[in-house]
This record gives C-alpha cells, structure tokens and sequence, in this order.
C-alpha cells in the first residue's frame, strides 16, 4: 500500500502553491527601495584588443549615475577556477585571469567590458549604447575551433599561453602502456570519432542580480539566481571582491531552474556589489535572452576519438579515449572538474573492463566559457562508450542486448574498483536492463517495425545502459583530484517551542521539489505531520554552510546532514525525556514521535519535549541545556552510482529525415526514493534535455566567432511536440551503502542515459532500412543530418 | 508618455506608459503583478502568457498603450474567488506539472486558453497547441497530462507523474 506521507509518498509539492498563482519570488521579481539599474556593455567582436574607451557622452545621458570599466577592476581579484588540474608532465594547468570586467583584451562576443548605472534600465541601455559608440577595439583573428586553436601557435586568447592548452591531461597516466598494449592485441578495435554538441543550459529564468550596500553598517546584500549561494559568497568575498565574509549575506529566492549554469559566480554578481557600495542604492541587473546565450556557462563540447578493444564475441578488453574539450574562453569555477573527474573516471561505465586510459586536452577559444550542464562530463562519457559499444556490436554482427548482457558488472562483483579510480559500492544493471527491456516489450518491435515498415517508416530501437557518479563529493577524494574546495553540505534543524521545525539547508531548491521532499524525511523520521517542517534555503544569513543543488547531491549529502542533525535532536530529546520522566537517558526509547521509558507505559510527546526544552523550569542545567536546535555537517566518504537502462524506439521518414520518438523507456536504480512523483518528474526533465541534445539542440559559432543561436529564433528547445509521454520506472532499487538514507540522487540521469539511446535506434533504423554504410550522425540528429547519411 | 486605463483580473487600473512600454512590463513593474514572467526577448517562450480580451497573448508582444480599454487577465487573477486553485492549477498540482515555476504561469494561462476553446483536447491536440510555451524542467510529460485531466479526461492510464 503506497504512504500517503513521509518517506516514499507522493506528497504533493508545497511550493506550487506559489508559483500556480504568481507569488514565486524570482530575482527580477524583487523591487527594492531606491533601486537603479544595470547594463553590461558587452563584446560585439570574439577577439579583440581595446584600444580605448570614451564614456564621456555616455556620462552625460540622462540618468545616468556611474560607468565602470575594466580598469576599476584592475585591483581587485579574478574569479577563479575551483579545480586544479595537472597536465600529463606533472605542470599545473594555465589559469588566466577572469575579471570582473574585461580589461585589455575582448575574449568572445558577448564579453563584458563596462557595465552603465542608471536611474532606469531604458537609460542604462541607451548609455551603453553610447559607450559602445566611444569604444575602439582593434579586432583580432577569432580562434573558434579546437583543432585550429591548438595547433596555431601564432593567435593566443591569452597572450601568456602560447598553444591555447589549459591542459593535457592523462588518467589514469600509468595505465597507459597497459591499455596501448591490451588494445594492440585485442582480436577486434572498434573506433568511433565523435562530437558531443555544444550545448546552452537555458534555465528559462535569465541571470539576475541585486548589489545591497549599507553605508552605515558596511554589511552588503547580493541577491542572486543561484544554485549555490554560500559559493558565490565565499568566492566574491575571498577572491574577488576581499569583502569580509561576515558582511555579505548572499540570498537565491525563487531560482528558475540552474541545470549547472547558475553553479557558478559571474562578473554581474560582483559589479551590482560594487556599484551598490559606490552609489549607496540598490543595483540591479537582469539578463536578456540573447545575454544568456551569449554568457551563461555552455554545456559539453567534446571531439573524442574511442576505440574499444574487444574479443570476437564482444567482451571487452581495453577503452581508449583522446578529447579535445572546450573550455571557452575563461575558465567557470567547474570547468577544469567537468571534462576531467567528472568524465574520464566514468569511462568504463558499468562494465568489467580490465583497461581504461582516458586523454583529454582543455582548449581555450574565443567562445562562451563552458562547464557543468545536467550531467557535466558523465553525459559525454556515456555518450562515448554507449555508441562505440554498439558500434562494436554491429560491426561483430552481435546482439547489442547481449554485448551488454556479457560485460555488465554482476550484483555479486561489488564493491568494484574501476581502472579509472572509482568504487562502485552496490548495483544491479542486469535488473534494470532486464526492466527495459521488459516495459518497453522489444519482443513485440518486430510486429511495430513491419507496421512502421507498412506506413513508409524506418523503425529503429536503441539502448543506454549507463552508470553515473553521484552525490558530489567526498572531500577527501576530491581534495586529492585537484578540488580546492570540500564538498560536504550542512543542516540545522530547529525545533520551535510549539513543536514545529524550521531545517534549514545548505542544499538549494531550484526546481526539485526539496521543501517538500526534505519536510517528508523530517516528519517521517521524527513522527510529526509534515506541515509541522519548514524547510529554509537559499539565504547564507540563515544557514549555517552549505555548497549547493548540483551533481544528484542535495538528498545524498545535505539529505544526510539533515539526517544526521535529526539523530541528534532525538538524541537531545531523550536527554529531556529522561529529565521529565525521571528515568535513565540509557532506558529512553523514541518511536512514532513519542519519547518512553523502554518497558513502560510512561511516554512523552514530541511537542512536549520541545515546549519543555524552551520552558526549562527545573531543568539541571550543569547537564541539561535548555533549547531544541542541532546542526550537522555531512561528508560522504564515496560518490554514489545511480545506474540503469534506457531504451528509445524512433521512426526515421525516410523522404526527410526526421526523427519521430515512438516510446522512451526508463529503468533506473536511484536507491531509495524519497517521492516518487518527484523523482519521475527529474527523469523525465533530465531524459527531454537527452533528447533535445540529441535531435534539435546546437550551439554555433560562425568562423568569427560569432553566435549564430543566440535566441530561441535559432536555437532550438524542444517543444511539447517533440516528444512522447515517457515510461519511467525505479522499482530495481540497491540502496545506497554509506549515506544514511540509502540514496542515490536522480537529477542528472535522464540527460545522461538518454542521448546514446536515441542515436543508437536511429542508426539501427537505418540498418534496417539497408543503409547500412551509416556508422555514425554528430548530434544533433536533424533531418538535414539524417538525410544527408541516407544519400551516402 | 501615454495615459491608459484597463481591466486587470477585475480591477480598473491606470498608469502612464512610455510609447515601448510592453503589456508585460507594464503588469510586471507598473503594477507589480509579477506572476507574469518574462523569459525571452523574441516571443518564443511563452511564460508572459496572458488573456486579454479573452484571447490568450504573449505579453510581451503587446504595447501596453496600444491597450486601453482592455480587459486582462494574469495568472494573479486566476483561482477561484475564495483564493483556492482552480481546476486548472489543481491539476497542475495533482499531477506534477510544474518544477521551478517561471514557466508556469503562461502554461496555465495557455491551457486555459486551449480548455476554452477546446473542452476535451487529445494529447497530440495539447501538445501542437503549447509549442509557443516552452518548459525546460519537466519535459512535458505532466503537463500534457494535468490538462487532459484538468479537462476531465481519466489520465490513470498514463505513465505516473
């Protein structure tokens, strides 16, 4: 019988209420007293050399209140990348710096070089329009492709890095030789060239940013879309801006979704701050579309070759890989993480593979910086290795199913360690693909097929069995990877004197539902109706530490931290009850939000507990501390590996070469789960973002680098109609082995089970059809794409 | 700037507009109705959906001095006089239809739009009908469904949320 509340319920969320009836409060929806605004004058060029800027018309235009350039930023800090990343020869990566506003050089189109303050925004725009007139940039050659970039030593994004290589990285390094010669006498290489599209996040909520600046006090207030505010603060108050910590509280309201690209501290966030101590008002700026395409942090980016050495009937022997990734043209505060650690530890997937190496060079160009999109680096390793294994399974004339079947790690074989550096502690991949396969009945494809087959259609099926490395991330392992920060999360749960509870989180709530999921845990766990639980998020005034929502963490780390300061509310509850019940703290047992004396009929309530804890009367306060509140940091001590097998069904027309998606099949193992509605609703979020990178979404630059999809005009998002109702399923669940709550996070998963899924059914819809010569289409998978592999 | 005077959600309201001034901005900074949520520049999007005149507009395809006299009606105006949801949110909220929420309100000011017009709209008739309203959190799938079932239809056999 499913709960109707707590832990495994479908509790409806509490937040719709607010957004169904236009109370959410976004960044822009905000007004502040006094307030002025901000426009970023930006790059129209990709690479260029500012000659000078004139911001004297601009100063005089009405309204306006203050110009700043690059120059008024010299001094102060860049904002940093958060990983260190060694190259091959033991050199540490180049780290250029990322300032507030660009000084010197332009690096892409849409590269801030001064931002105008003024009374409204149409005088703010209409200012920096005038400083753009008074600005002369002496336009250089754009270095846009990757290839080109490297190899041209002659045209630098920045001047101090001759070869445009941020680094050349090798993992693992000492597998090398082992691999190379496991590869040469492997009886078959199967070897696949690919491009893993460049893609934009597009939160349907532009960036937006509000600088608070008290002159009597000193405090500031940045107000923010962010998907990890105590972040943002550490690194405007350490790197960039040297603000105390103390005097800057940093507030995510109502965010409108992140997918990765609001992880991050942007130039905006530490100019309204400046702008707000100068002119002593409220700053605020709120991007435009064509802004957040142009300097929102890209996702993917990859050109990998893959070889897969296999035997003869298809088990695998060694995965070779060598990428060229993009990194724009700054380094975002992940994106030295994104392609390394969070791409080449997964590259052995979920199978037994003896021989692993992994090579990967990030590429500096005169593009939008790239990192962390749904996914980040797990969907480019899976992408990699779902489409050379069926390549491979073709080319042995092999059933794709059955390939899979022979190297997928068996439930007896964990914990496994990777040749790539990972532990997976728990799983079983043969459970969920036996799932799909199942829901998706492919025994009944032929039948569809000749239907298909009767109607002019190419029906095609494709499969992804996929692993990823969740709940980001337990310090000690990053700490030796390069990571410059640590990764656990924190809670404080407060236990008013009524008995109801404030938890707040360092986990923030973008989209996913955690002020209900979270309130679930804590009213299942203490016994107490869950609209007694409030959960606070997104203000770092309020909340101790946290680093975030991003990378299937915010249930598998700050859950477990909340967890955790749960144990010791109970814990201090019984300390009270043995007070209030004169009874030995050792004898108090605490069930169904109740606090006994263990073989007794004498019993406490919850709300009892807490009124006593603040109404301490006679309390023996040398060992009894009034007050109900615990606060818990959490640390994992492994990733956490949410895995399974996605199945995609496609008709291919073959006069146009489109792409219709017939059923897509879900079967994934997250551990437990907490709502399931909620964690079918990330499936299917994270599976439409698979599928529109893999049929419609693009990113172009032109050869000047120039955005050719810097509106929904050009880009493409996938619509309604462009997709099926999903079938989702997590039923085959292997809780998680070391974090409390056994689970193992589920918001990536769909972006990254679903890409190779739909690739692979389209080219096995063309071999069906006879084309036969078409191993591979780049994505996305337009009709100008697939028809142009049929004409082949 | 120009004087106008509308209906909005019932109320009579006025203000004085710049001749760019858009409907959305309007409601958005004029009157501090921010329900209404602008996410794009170009008219793609869809979440500044709103009814005027009964039809349902992008918001931010409209000036708002173009609109005097008019009759609008925003996601604040929506649920049922006692302040509980109307069948449309309700259903939103039954069946999951919404994550992060920016889109959320021209997805509800379209379906209502669509329910007028079409009482019992098939899936394939919803889906062509939002494609001016893009969502990038939930992939559709709820959405689809809480209008069908906002519309009366039995969704039990539908995927669960």
């Amino acid at each position: 019988m499913p709960k109707d509340t707590g832990i495994g319920a479908r509790s409806k969320r509490r937040e719709d209420v607010r957004f169904l009836t236009g109370r959410g409060a976004y960044t822009d929806d905000l007004a502040m007293q006094g307030q002025v605004h901000a426009v970023m004058v930006r790059s129209t060029v990709a690479h260029g050399r500012i000659v000078s800027i004139d911001t004297s018309a601009a100063a005089a235009m009405p309204g306006v209140l203050a110009i700043f350039t690059g120059e008024d930023f010299v001094a102060v800090g860049g904002n940093p990348a958060g990983w260190l990343i060694n190259s091959r020869d033991g050199t540490p990566m180049r780290e250029p710096k990322r300032p507030v506003l660009a000084h010197g050089k332009v690096r892409h189109v849409g590269d801030a070089y001064a931002a105008v303050i003024a009374e409204t925004h149409e005088q703010a725009r209409d200012a920096a329009e005038a400083v753009a007139a008074g600005t002369e940039i002496e336009e250089l050659p754009a270095i846009v492709d990757m290839a080109a970039a490297v190899a041209n030593a002659g045209n630098r994004v920045h001047d101090e890095i001759p070869d445009n290589l941020c680094f050349d990285w090798g993992w693992i390094e000492d597998n090398r030789a082992a691999v190379d010669a496991a590869m040469k006498a492997a009886p078959h290489v199967t070897t696949l060239e690919l491009v893993n599209n460049r893609l934009v996040p597009n939160a349907m909520e532009p960036r937006a940013s509000i600088g608070e600046y008290n002159p009597g006090t000193g405090d500031y207030k940045l107000t923010t879309t962010s998907q990890n505010p105590h972040l943002t603060k550490l690194l405007v108050c350490a790197f960039v801006l040297g603000i105390p910590e103390h005097k800057l509280t940093v507030v995510a309201p109502d965010v409108g979704g992140g997918f990765g690209s609001k992880i991050y501290h942007y130039g905006e966030e530490a100019l309204v701050l400046a702008a707000a101590k100068k002119l002593g008002r409220p700053v605020r700026w709120t991007a435009d579309r064509t802004e957040s395409f142009l300097t929102d942090a890209h996702g993917r980016d990859h050109v990998t070759t893959i070889e897969v050495g296999a035997t003869l009937d298809g088990e695998i022997l060694a995965i070779r890989t060598n990428t060229l990734a993009n990194v724009g043209a700054y380094l975002s505060n992940f994106s030295t993480a994104t392609p390394t650690f969070l791409h080449g530890t997964l590259m052995a997937g979920p199978y037994k593979v003896p021989h692993v190496y992994v090579n990967l060079k990030a590429v500096f160009t005169n593009t939008a910086p790239v990192d962390a999109y749904r996914g980040a680096g797990r969907p480019e390793a899976t992408y990699s290795l779902e489409r050379a294994i069926d390549k491979m399974a073709r080319e042995l004339k092999l059933d794709p199913v059955a390939v899979r079947r022979k190297n997928l790690l068996k439930p007896d074989q964990f914990p496994y360690t990777t040749p790539v550096g990972l532990v997976y502690d728990i799983g079983d991949y043969h459970a969920t693909l036996d799932k799909a396969l199942e829901m998706a009945d492919l025994a009944g494809f032929e039948a569809r097929a000749a239907k298909s087959r009767a109607a002019g259609k190419l029906r095609g099926v494709g499969l992804s069995t996929w692993i990823e490395a969740c709940g980001i991330a337990p310090s000690h392992l990053v700490g030796q990877l390069g990571s410059r920060v640590g990764l656990y999360d924190a809670a404080t749960v407060r236990v008013s004197a009524t008995g109801t509870i404030q938890v707040m989180t360092g986990a923030h709530s973008h989209g996913q539902g955690h002020e209900t999921v979270f309130a679930q845990v804590v009213a299942d766990k203490l016994g107490v109706a869950e609209s007694a639980v409030e959960i606070v998020h997104g203000d770092t005034s309020k909340i101790p530490f946290g680093m975030g929502s991003y990378g299937s963490r915010s249930l598998a780390v700050c859950g477990s931290a909340m967890d955790r300061a749960l144990d010791k509310i109970i814990d201090k509850g019984k300390k009270i009850a043995a007070h209030m019940l004169e009874a030995a703290e050792g004898d108090i047992t605490f069930e169904n939000g109740s606090f006994s004396v263990a073989g007794t009929d004498k019993a406490k309530s919850f709300g009892e507990i807490a009124f006593s804890a603040y109404v301490p009367h006679n309390y023996p306060l040398e060992t009894l501390e009034p007050g109900l509140e615990e606060t818990a940091f959490y640390d994992p001590n492994n990733f956490t590996y949410p895995a399974g097998a996605y199945l995609c069904e496609v008709e291919v027309d073959p006069d146009t070469g489109k792409v219709t998606i017939c059923s897509f099949t879900c079967a994934d193992d997250f551990g437990n789960v907490m709502n399931p509605m909620v964690v079918e609703g990330q499936v299917h979020g994270g599976v439409a973002q698979g599928i529109g990178q893999a049929l419609v979404e693009h990113t172009a630059y032109d050869e000047n680098g120039q955005l050719l999809t810097a509106s929904y005009m050009d880009y493409t998002m996938p619509r309604a109609d462009d997709l099926p109702f999903y079938q989702v399923d997590h039923s085959c669940a292997t809780p998680c082995t070391h974090n409390p709550l056994g689970v193992k996070g589920c918001g990536e998963a769909g972006a990254i089970g679903s890409p190779p899924a739909v690739v692979n059914a389209v080219i096995d819809a063309l071999h069906r059809g006879g084309m036969t010569q078409v191993s591979h289409i780049d994505m996305p998978l337009t009709p100008a794409r697939v028809w142009a592999a049929m004409q082949a | 700037m120009t004087k106008v005077t509308m209906t909005v959600n019932g109320k009579s309201v006025s203000g004085d507009v710049e001749g760019r001034t858009l409907l959305a901005e309007f409601l958005r900074e004029g009157l501090r109705l921010t329900g209404t949520h602008i996410g794009c520049d170009t008219s793609q999007c869809g979440a500044c959906v709103v009814h005027v005149n009964g039809n349902a507009i992008k918001s931010c395809t409209a000036l708002a001095a173009d609109l005097d006299g008019a009759d609008v009606r925003t996601i604040e105006g929506m649920a049922n006089a006692d302040g509980s949801l109307s069948v449309i949110q309700q259903a939103f909220q039954d069946h999951h239809g919404l994550q992060c929420g920016f889109c959320t309100p021209g997805m509800v000011m379209s379906a209502a739009a669509l329910l007028k017009e079409n009482p019992k709209p098939s899936e394939a008739e919803i889906r062509t009908y939002l494609e001016g309203n893009i969502c990038r959190c939930t992939g559709y799938h709820n959405i689809v469904k809480a209008i069908m079932a906002a519309s009366g239809q039995d969704v039990s056999a539908i995927a669960a949320e």
